[in-house]
């Protein structure tokens, strides 16, 4: 009798399981059906110059690869136990101790590596130019950060502010002469203004409707730059904008008062350069050290507070409504800091610089990084900005997929499989959890299980 | 008006309050008062409105008719239904907690508290930028403002999870921390929306010895809406009876317990008894 419950048990165990293969391998052809129907229009055909015209090409192998491709991969994740992955998030708290502790001595040394890195023997004007534009997008990143990561309050508009910063110092400089010194701190005040405009028309919306206004506010902001013909220059955009000066000195090869001359030093163009580096490592580390004290301020527990539960907080007594402006402004004004550099380093703006694409790049470096994370923004945008360059030419690719591989045409697929690799493994970017503000013993991370991400 | 004699002017006076939702009568031409220094408690069976007049009173909700007015110890009146929610907590000093506990879950239990201190802190930290740059009436400020959550930490029995994030903390430990948080706002009056919901009786016990404290050696008027009879009976001085947005009976403890249109409306009453208390209530 026990014998045959048994078997009956062995056999339901087995058909259960064969179910279960079949449930997996159904799946896996679905994939591999997707992928088939994704893959012909983007791969199948492909035209080529010939003698007489252009010839077209079908590739049906490369479409066949990556249907197997698929195919297999879908059936290998399939076979993951999923038990196990539920596991790894119950573990991810310890990683996330782990990585932030690793973290905390990785911020200090970035910073160390960031003030001598011109220094480098390595250091040519390509490095420097890049880790120009890795910074810029660091000290976007930590804006934004603290409309969307501290605040959370969704913006896909961010870049508004940054042209409002860039074209301020623009015209500020063309129509009354004045110097990038002085423009800056008006660009920036320009740019908190605009984001209390906007804030106002969004207090009331939230999550996916405040998203779609501040994309609007962003798209407004670039067509009028586009169309003001007489103000902005229109699609010619503004040129000839004064570089900035070094206490006086200026960085020219010729004339009076310049750097070379002053110093004795003999001319080089990469001086501007490294002096452009050093004023954005500087406005980026102002920007990164006002947040974390802000952080620490009634209003940034405020604006956390407001992240967690805005009614709680109206409980509590606090407006809500300052304190959203305020974090517009705020996360505004270092965008038009920013913008206001990024005018004076390229002597040239226009409003193809300020696209909706810019946008998400920001904030999918908030994202990638952790939100209300600064060292997590600030890795984020070294691998984002600085990764996409790497992979340009990235000659160990070749080795792999031989030798007329060309990496230019693959860096956005290798980019985004990274991408979609990172938001698998750490949902909620690289540090997601929170370090507390105050503490009255120790300070412990918080999960990100508890925190919010915000709502409005 | 009541004829109660009281000896002090009335902390809370809600005169004629009707809410309604559309077509819906949430609340019906309610009056009451809570008396200074004194813990009132509203109650009624599920759906009689309680909240709803809470939210009246916190500024949540706007009321269709009726006037709230609130008299500070110093003697200020305000009038309730004008205020918005964050100028209620602010500067008419009523504070509340609410039915599905609302702490910032992601924060740690200090952080929680601090943030109730909010506007404390925001004066001293001069706009912010006297905070930026670490001046000292803000470094003084805030070391007053952890002191001051510290005390209500050991009060409640917290102190050794001041640096847990609020959420991990169990169920009844989150209670008592909304309702410290409150007390961090420095209220008058503290409306607490069922505070013993999902308390085991070794808890609702402690919470009672909590209210009774914050009555007694804080001096603040307690305003509280409760399905828990224990705590509602044992420790109120005032109760008010709602039932489908009308109050049906006001007084004392002893008095709403023995009053039948309470038993009928809300304690229930024996099947023998339905016909005498519906021949009282109706005569």
């Amino acid at each position: 009798m026990a014998e045959t419950v048994t078997e009956t048990t062995v056999a339901a165990a087995a058909a259960r399981q064969h179910g279960a293969l079949r449930r997996k391998l159904i799946e896996a052809l679905v994939a591999g059906l997707v992928a088939f129907l994704l893959s012909v229009p983007m791969f199948a055909f492909r035209t080529t110059d010939a003698p007489g015209g252009l010839v077209i090409e079908s590739r049906w192998s490369l479409v066949a690869v990556l249907v197997a491709l698929a195919f297999v991969g879908k059936l290998a994740f399939s076979f993951i136990d999923t038990s196990r992955l539920t596991s790894a998030a119950g573990r991810s708290d310890t990683v996330t101790s782990a990585l932030s502790t690793l973290f905390n001595l990785i911020g200090p040394a970035l910073i160390a590596f960031a003030i001598i890195l011109p220094f480098l023997p390595f250091s040519d004007r390509y490095i420097m130019d890049l880790a120009i534009l890795v910074l810029t997008y660091v000290m976007l990143g930590w804006g934004l950060n603290i409309v969307v990561g501290l605040a959370g309050l969704l913006d896909l508009g961010y870049v508004a502010f940054y042209a409002v910063g860039a074209y301020s110092y623009a015209l500020l400089a063309q129509h009354f002469g004045f110097s990038f010194w002085i423009c800056l701190p008006l660009a920036g005040i320009l740019a908190a203004f605009w984001g209390i405009i906007l804030g106002f028309p969004v207090l009331r919306l939230r999550g996916d409707y405040l998203a779609i206004v501040t994309l609007a506010f962003g798209e407004i902001i670039r067509i009028v730059l586009l169309n003001w013909y007489q103000f902005t220059g229109g699609p010619d955009g503004l040129s000839r904008i004064p570089r900035p000066s070094f206490f006086g000195l200026e960085f020219k090869r010729f004339g009076e008062g310049s750097f070379h001359e002053f110093f004795g030093l003999d001319y080089s163009s990469l001086h501007r350069i490294v002096f452009l580096y050093y004023i954005i490592l500087v406005l980026a580390l102002i920007t990164n050290w006002v947040t974390i004290r802000m952080r620490r301020l009634p209003i940034g527990r405020a604006w956390e507070a407001m992240r967690e539960d805005e009614i709680a907080c109206k409980s509590l007594g606090i407006n809500t409504v300052t304190t959203k402006l305020s974090a517009f402004a705020i996360g505004a004004m270092f965008g038009g800091f920013a913008g206001s550099f990024f005018a004076t380093k390229q002597g040239f703006i226009s409003p193809e610089s300020f696209v909706f694409l810019e946008s998400a790049i920001i904030l999918a470096i908030v994202v990638l990084g952790g939100m209300g994370s600064q060292i997590g923004v600030a890795i984020a945008a070294i691998v984002l900005i600085g990764g996409l360059e790497y992979l340009r030419d990235v000659t160990f690719l070749k080795v792999i997929f031989g030798e007329d591989f060309d990496p230019k045409q693959w860096r956005m697929v290798i980019f985004g499989f990274l991408m979609v690799t990172v938001m698998v493994w750490r949902p909620r970017g690289l540090i997601s959890g929170r370090t507390p503000s105050i503490a009255l013993k120790e300070r412990r991370a918080i999960g990100s299980d508890l925190v919010k991400e915000g709502h409005g | 008006m009541p004829q109660a004699a009281t000896t002090s002017e009335p902390i809370l006076r809600v005169e004629h309050l009707t809410m309604r939702f559309g077509g819906l009568v949430a609340i019906d031409d309610v009056s009451m008062e809570a008396r200074r220094g004194e813990i009132t408690a509203i109650i009624g069976p599920n759906g009689a409105g309680k909240t709803t007049v809470f939210n009246c009173l916190t500024g949540f909700y706007k009321p269709t008719v009726g006037m709230i007015t609130l008299t500070r110890g110093n003697g200020h009146k305000f009038l309730l239904e004008r205020l918005d929610d964050h100028v209620i907590a602010r500067t008419a000093g009523v504070a509340r907690t609410f039915q599905n506990i609302r702490l910032f879950q992601g924060m740690t239990v200090l952080e929680n508290l601090l943030v109730a201190q909010h506007r404390r802190l925001m004066d001293a930290s001069r706009f912010t930028i006297g905070g930026i740059l670490g001046l000292a009436g803000y470094r003084r400020a805030e070391k007053a403002a952890v002191e001051k959550a510290a005390a209500w930490l050991e009060r409640i029995d917290l102190i050794d999870r001041a640096d847990d994030a609020a959420g991990d903390l169990p169920y009844g430990a989150q209670r008592r921390l909304e309702i410290a948080r409150a007390m961090c706002t420095d209220p008058e009056l503290l409306c607490l929306d069922e505070p013993a919901a999902g308390l085991n009786p070794r808890e609702s016990q402690e919470l009672n010895e909590l209210l009774l404290s914050i009555r007694n050696d804080d001096g603040i008027s307690i305003l509280l809406i409760e399905h828990d009879m224990g705590v509602v009976m044992g420790i109120s001085d005032h109760i008010a009876v709602l039932d489908y947005g009308v109050k049906i009976s006001d007084g004392t403890p002893a008095e709403v317990r023995a009053d039948p249109a309470v038993i009928a409306a809300y304690l229930g009453v024996e099947d023998e008894e339905v016909d005498d208390v519906e021949a009282e209530i109706s005569s």
